[in-house]
């Protein structure tokens, strides 16, 4: 574990993706305890510049709400719906793909046409749909996102399946008697999922990006502040204000580079052991 | 003759990979009787592995009929074969591969006892010391992960696995091929005490006609699917008939030269 972390601090961009993560990480956590008020409520003038009242460092918006406090709180609904999309995504991916990969014949191929059709419509469209019929509250976005990206961790984890399932120690395991399921699920699966947990960071960048176009076309949770409702409020002034836009702008550049530079070190540190075994 | 162990008649298995079609099996007939060890011997390719997977039902064979214990092998299905599979164990070649990675000794040991039932969660540890015992390791070693011991206790381990279950018949495909020679005789030796204390038997699948001597009462000797020649083992080794047993008995420099 200390040997991983010295190598994964050799890799510059891991480094500057924990930076982000990690700041981005404290923004959000401490929000609720900076900016105890919902960041929804009008707290001052409308439309004051950043750096022009002390008050409000980066200014207010059309309706004199604290931009600094949506800007925070905006980090943690990004950062919950970035992971918890795929956590699902993973999870369902790993499952569908373990037991497509490992049972084979007509049922591996049945699930696998499932992936398929899934994997024929764009993401974001899907998400669309699905939010717009269901609803927007905060778990169906979420599961509105996965939908779209569990196909990918499906395919991968059906791939090392197909090939651990040939292994000594799961003749292994038929040979002691062992259940079907419990040899997919726990002599299988646990050695299929490395690979696939290296999609995480892109998945989970995805999905913030995913979830602020959602936000933006006003397809998001109506009650709670997004960096992409930011943006499309600060829209309808874009000329006067563009500051408006441009924060939370920066704050998802910051997210999806940050994720993705962390999970890259993060995968380059593993594949670095690999070698060396 | 006590009853058989296992009685295989006729089995043939074919293989076609890449448009080739490849006999693997091809009307192998072979009886074992209790505690009982027939050497199972062949070049590479002679369907010596292709017979030990058919008899662990691994595989399936095209035509052919298995009878362990005298009950209808091939005929099992589901549940009733999952508890019936606990009277055929196997060790493996590779003591490596045969592991899962993330396996710890304790975990390797317990799995079998838990699946058929043979002991309570509370007996399990305790029976778990007793099977390390068995087969001459420290019963400390039970928390060690499998990739923190050595090659020869991995496949001591192995052996301890197999024997949990208290299997009438285990097979062994190539299971000391992998070991250097010091450990190959001293493993050889736990197995035929193991065989006389309990009576055993064991299926020996190996390349190797040396350390298929030590152990075997009888031996068949495959080629390209078929049984080419089969008897006692020293008559096989001392008087080979087919030249393919003639050639595994050339390949043996001390067999040669000493043909007593």
């Amino acid at each position: 574990m200390r040997e991983f972390a010295a190598r994964f601090i050799r890799s510059p961009e891991g480094v500057a993706g924990l930076v982000l993560t990690t700041c981005l990480l404290a923004m959000a956590l401490s929000a609720p305890y900076l900016f105890p008020r919902d960041p929804l409520s009008i707290v001052g003038r409308p439309l004051l510049a950043p750096f022009a009242d002390p008050a409000f460092p980066l200014g207010t918006d059309r309706l004199g709400r604290d931009v600094l406090a949506g800007l925070m709180h905006g980090a943690r609904t990004s950062l919950l719906v970035g992971i918890s999309a795929a956590v699902v995504a993973i999870l369902a991916g790993a499952i569908v793909g373990t037991l497509a990969g490992f049972s084979s014949g007509w049922f591996d191929e049945a699930l696998m046409r499932v992936v398929d059709a899934f994997q024929i419509v764009p993401g974001f469209l899907l998400a669309l749909a699905f939010v717009s019929v269901m609803g927007a509250s905060l778990p169906l976005i979420v599961l509105a996102i996965a939908l779209g990206a569990w196909t990918g961790p499906a395919r991968l984890a059906r791939a090392e399946v197909l090939s651990i399932r040939e292994r000594d120690y799961v003749a292994a395991a038929w040979v002691i008697g062992m259940h079907p399921l419990e040899i997919a699920f726990k002599e299988v699966l646990p050695n299929a999922l490395p690979p696939v947990l290296a999609l995480v960071s892109v998945i989970v960048a995805g999905a913030v990006l995913t979830e602020a176009a959602l936000s933006f076309l006003g397809l998001g949770d109506p009650n709670i502040v997004t960096w992409g409702s930011m943006i499309a409020e600060g829209r309808n002034v874009l000329r006067t204000a563009p500051f408006l836009s441009i924060v939370p702008g920066l704050g998802l550049v910051a997210m999806v580079l940050g994720v993705y530079l962390l999970g890259e070190g993060l995968v380059e540190a593993l594949a670095r052991r690999r070698i060396r075994q | 003759m006590t009853a058989l162990v296992l009685k295989a008649e006729g089995l043939s298995k074919t293989f076609r990979s890449h448009g080739r079609i490849v006999k693997a099996l091809d009307n192998v007939s072979l009886a074992l009787g209790r505690g009982e060890t027939l050497g199972l011997a062949g070049p590479s390719g002679s369907g010596k592995s292709t017979f030990a997977r058919v008899v662990l039902r691994l595989i399936a064979p095209d035509s052919g009929r298995v009878e362990i214990d005298g009950e209808d092998w091939l005929a099992l299905g589901g549940r009733r074969l999952r508890a019936r599979r606990r009277h055929v164990q196997m060790v493996f070649q590779d003591p490596l591969s045969a592991f899962n990675p993330r396996a710890t000794v304790g975990g390797v040991l317990s799995d079998p006892l838990r699946i058929h039932a043979l002991a309570t969660r509370n007996e399990r540890p305790h029976l778990v010391d007793e099977l390390l015992e068995r087969v001459g390791l420290s019963p400390e070693l039970a928390r060690r992960a499998i990739h923190e011991i050595s090659g020869g206790q991995r496949q001591r381990v192995a052996i301890a696995r197999a024997l949990a279950t208290r299997p009438s018949l285990i097979v062994l495909d190539e299971a000391v091929s992998a070991l250097d020679v010091s450990l190959r005789g001293r493993i050889l030796e736990l197995l035929a005490g193991i065989q006389k204390a309990e009576g055993i038997s064991y299926i020996f699948v190996s390349h190797d006609l040396a350390a298929v001597r030590i152990i075997s009462h009888r031996v068949a000797i495959m080629d390209e699917g078929r049984i080419v020649e089969t008897g006692p083992t020293e008559s096989v080794i001392s008087n080979p008939q087919s030249a393919t047993a003639q050639t595994l008995v050339e390949s043996v420099p001390k067999l040669a030269l000493r043909p007593e």
